[in-house]
């Protein structure tokens, strides 16, 4: 690798990381604002944090949110490892490609679409729009991406492990909980987490689903933007940026950590000879 | 020193008693992968406390014969018989053997203990009797001190150790080793053998070995089954399968020897004189197993060992000799591959014993020498 760093990389770089962050920078040091005026600096102060607990409509959005985030990254998970383990194991079923296609469709479908054709079918079908119809909603959308993350996991693990497990006397379910679960789990948590934050920041899906008493924090603010940006609106985007930073990094740093932890253990034992 | 441990080994033939049932047996099996054919009618028998060799190149079906006594693959036809019973429908975690994987396939989340104490867990032992048992075990393979460690702080000898220790812990009645000693070096391998062979003696077990590794396998088993494209090509035990083997494939795959191709011109006695055109020679050699008739294409097949060569020409009269010039030498310490180029061309392997502590030997390349052994050192091959 080229370790000098040349006038032309660093302009790259810092354009590039600018033209990604700074509009993000910008909100998050306006929700620190002093000011009513959202683009008039007044000072530091954090009173639109503490305004934002008292507005009860705001953590009754924030509430939901989470709560759908939590059930939805649940049942995505067991959705999507099942499918996940279907993809790895049986690769010579009929309609394997079709499967496969299908569950990764989601993936690149306009979301647009999966919300107005998941809202027909709750019409057709006369299930009332409400917290469960987003949960549901969700879960469609994020189980694909977690057989992504649990698949690309699946296909590391060495197969001869679950035989050994059936070798040695353990029955087929009871190995997957005892061997094959715990040697994925990286993967596993991560998509969950993945799920978990899709569901937080997911605006489209969610506002053509959801019902009465069902609004979402992506749906509070845009209809709180269309009545104007205000400091508040500042403060609870950059808690949202927060969280789904959180959940990111923790969720890679979890499919990376046992990688190298593995690692290094390995290279010590090959010094130690 | 090495010191010898463990009982004296005595010589073990059950095959040969007619009075004994063998414990496993492979009957007429057959594995078809679409249109491969992995495992062709295949009918072997194998008895209790032996300790069997199958040997092939990669493809050969070994590991299939293997995985489908494990339960993992299911024969397309035929059956498997263990102790009388047959095992098809029976699902891996019901079948009494235990399989050691080529890759260890331990455990990575648990201990040494854990991955030992696994399969005892699974049988619903009672915690006490575990404990023993996994402390019987690591002493058997020498790793009391690594108990609490997770596989990958171990080296690969020591991981090894674990796999055989966890498919040894359930006594099971048959232990499978699949390529067990593949990724240890030469002499860790060598010593691992040995010890191999001592703990089967000691814990009275019939082991299946699948290796294609031909010193591997003489060296282990008491006998060897030769595959090749999912058939046997010979069952015996290492001398037999090494002095006498039954076809070209056998003779060639097993240790080194050279084939001289001709016509056989007369059968006398079991001993048949064979004319060769591309060497022009003529040459006397028991018949071995096939039916060797006057007239027929066969090759005669003699080790390099068997092979004496001389600077001197023998007597006038005496059989089986050739003639030619030393072509190449190499050195291997406790012996000398001498490649000696015939009249013909053809180049014939004999090996000299370096008996003396001479750097300089006495016969040298472009040396014109003589090729002779006994009319009992080779053995006549059909095509």
């Amino acid at each position: 690798m080229n370790k000098t760093t040349s006038w032309f990389n660093v302009t790259s770089l810092v354009l590039g990381f600018a033209f990604l962050y700074v509009p993000i920078l910008i909100l998050v040091v306006y929700s620190f604002n002093a000011s009513k005026l959202v683009t008039v600096w007044g000072g530091f102060s954090s009173r639109w944090y503490v305004e934002l607990l008292h507005d009860e409509a705001i953590i009754d959005a924030a509430w939901v949110t989470i709560r759908v985030g939590i059930l939805s990254a649940s049942f995505a998970t067991v959705l999507g490892t099942m499918a996940a383990l279907v993809l790895d194991r049986y690769n010579k079923f009929h309609g394997r490609a079709l499967f496969s296609g299908m569950v990764y469709a989601p993936l690149v479908m306009p979301e647009v679409i999966t919300g107005l054709s998941l809202l027909l079918l709750f019409v057709a079908v006369g299930f009332d729009r409400g917290f469960w119809t987003v949960v549901i909603a969700h879960t469609t959308l994020t189980m694909c991406f977690v057989a992504v993350v649990v698949q690309s996991r699946l296909v590391t693990l060495d197969r001869s492990l679950e035989e050994a497990a059936l070798d040695l006397g353990c029955p087929p379910v009871k190995t997957f909980f005892l061997i094959t679960l715990p040697l994925i789990l990286p993967g596993v948590v991560a998509g969950w987490m993945l799920a978990f934050t899709l569901s937080l920041d997911d605006l489209v899906i969610a506002s053509f689903n959801t019902g009465p008493g069902a609004t979402t924090l992506p749906i509070k603010i845009y209809s709180m933007v269309r009545l104007g940006v205000t400091p508040e609106i500042n403060a609870i985007s950059t808690i949202l940026i927060s969280v789904i930073a959180v959940g990111v990094i923790v969720a890679s740093v979890i499919s990376h950590r046992s990688q190298v932890e593995k690692e290094k253990a390995e290279r010590a034992v090959f010094l130690a000879g | 020193m090495i010191e010898a441990v463990g009982p004296i080994k005595r010589k073990f033939a059950p095959w040969d008693d007619p009075t004994l049932k063998p414990f496993i047996r492979f009957e007429n099996v057959t594995k078809r992968f679409g249109d491969f054919t992995a495992v062709d009618n295949l009918t072997l028998d194998i008895y209790e406390r032996e300790f069997f060799a199958l040997l092939g190149p990669s493809g050969c079906g070994k590991t299939t014969l293997m995985r489908m006594l494990a339960g993992f693959e299911q024969p397309t036809e035929g059956r498997i018989l263990l102790d009388g019973k047959d095992l098809s429908g029976i699902p891996p975690y019901k079948r009494p053997v235990n399989m050691m994987f080529q890759s260890y396939a331990l455990f990575p989340h648990m201990t040494v203990e854990g991955n030992i104490a696994f399969g005892l867990k699974q049988e619903g032992m009672d915690t006490s009797s575990i404990n023993t048992r996994v402390a019987e075990m690591l002493s058997l393979v020498k790793l009391e001190k690594f108990a609490k460690r997770k596989p990958h702080q171990l080296s690969g000898g020591q991981r090894q150790r674990v796999a055989l220790a966890r498919s040894l812990a359930k006594r099971p009645k048959v232990l499978l080793l699949d390529e067990p000693l593949g990724a240890l070096d030469k002499k860790l391998r060598e010593e691992t053998q040995f010890e191999l062979m001592d703990i089967q003696v000691e814990l009275g077990m019939t082991f299946l070995i699948v290796t294609h590794d031909q010193e591997e396998a003489m060296t282990v088993s008491d006998r060897i089954a030769v595959m090749n494209h999912g058939i046997i090509a010979q069952i015996g035990t290492a001398s037999e399968i090494y002095e006498q083997p039954a076809t070209r494939y056998v003779a060639d795959f097993i240790g080194d020897i050279n084939l001289i191709d001709g016509t056989v011109s007369a059968v006398k006695d079991g001993i048949a004189t064979l004319h060769s055109a591309s060497v022009d020679a003529t040459i006397m050699a028991e018949t071995g197993t096939g039916e060797v008739a006057v007239g027929a294409e066969a090759g005669f097949a003699i080790r390099p060992e068997k092979v004496q060569i001389s600077l001197e020409a023998p007597p006038a009269g005496t059989p089986n000799v050739l003639s030619g010039e030393v072509w190449d030498i190499g050195y291997l310490g406790d012996i000398s591959v001498y490649r000696v180029r015939l009249a013909g061309g053809s180049i014939v392997k004999a090996t000299v014993a370096n008996l003396t502590r001479m750097v300089e030997r006495p016969i040298t390349w472009e040396d014109k020498v003589y090729l002779t052994w006994p009319a009992d050192a080779g053995i006549i091959l059909l095509k």
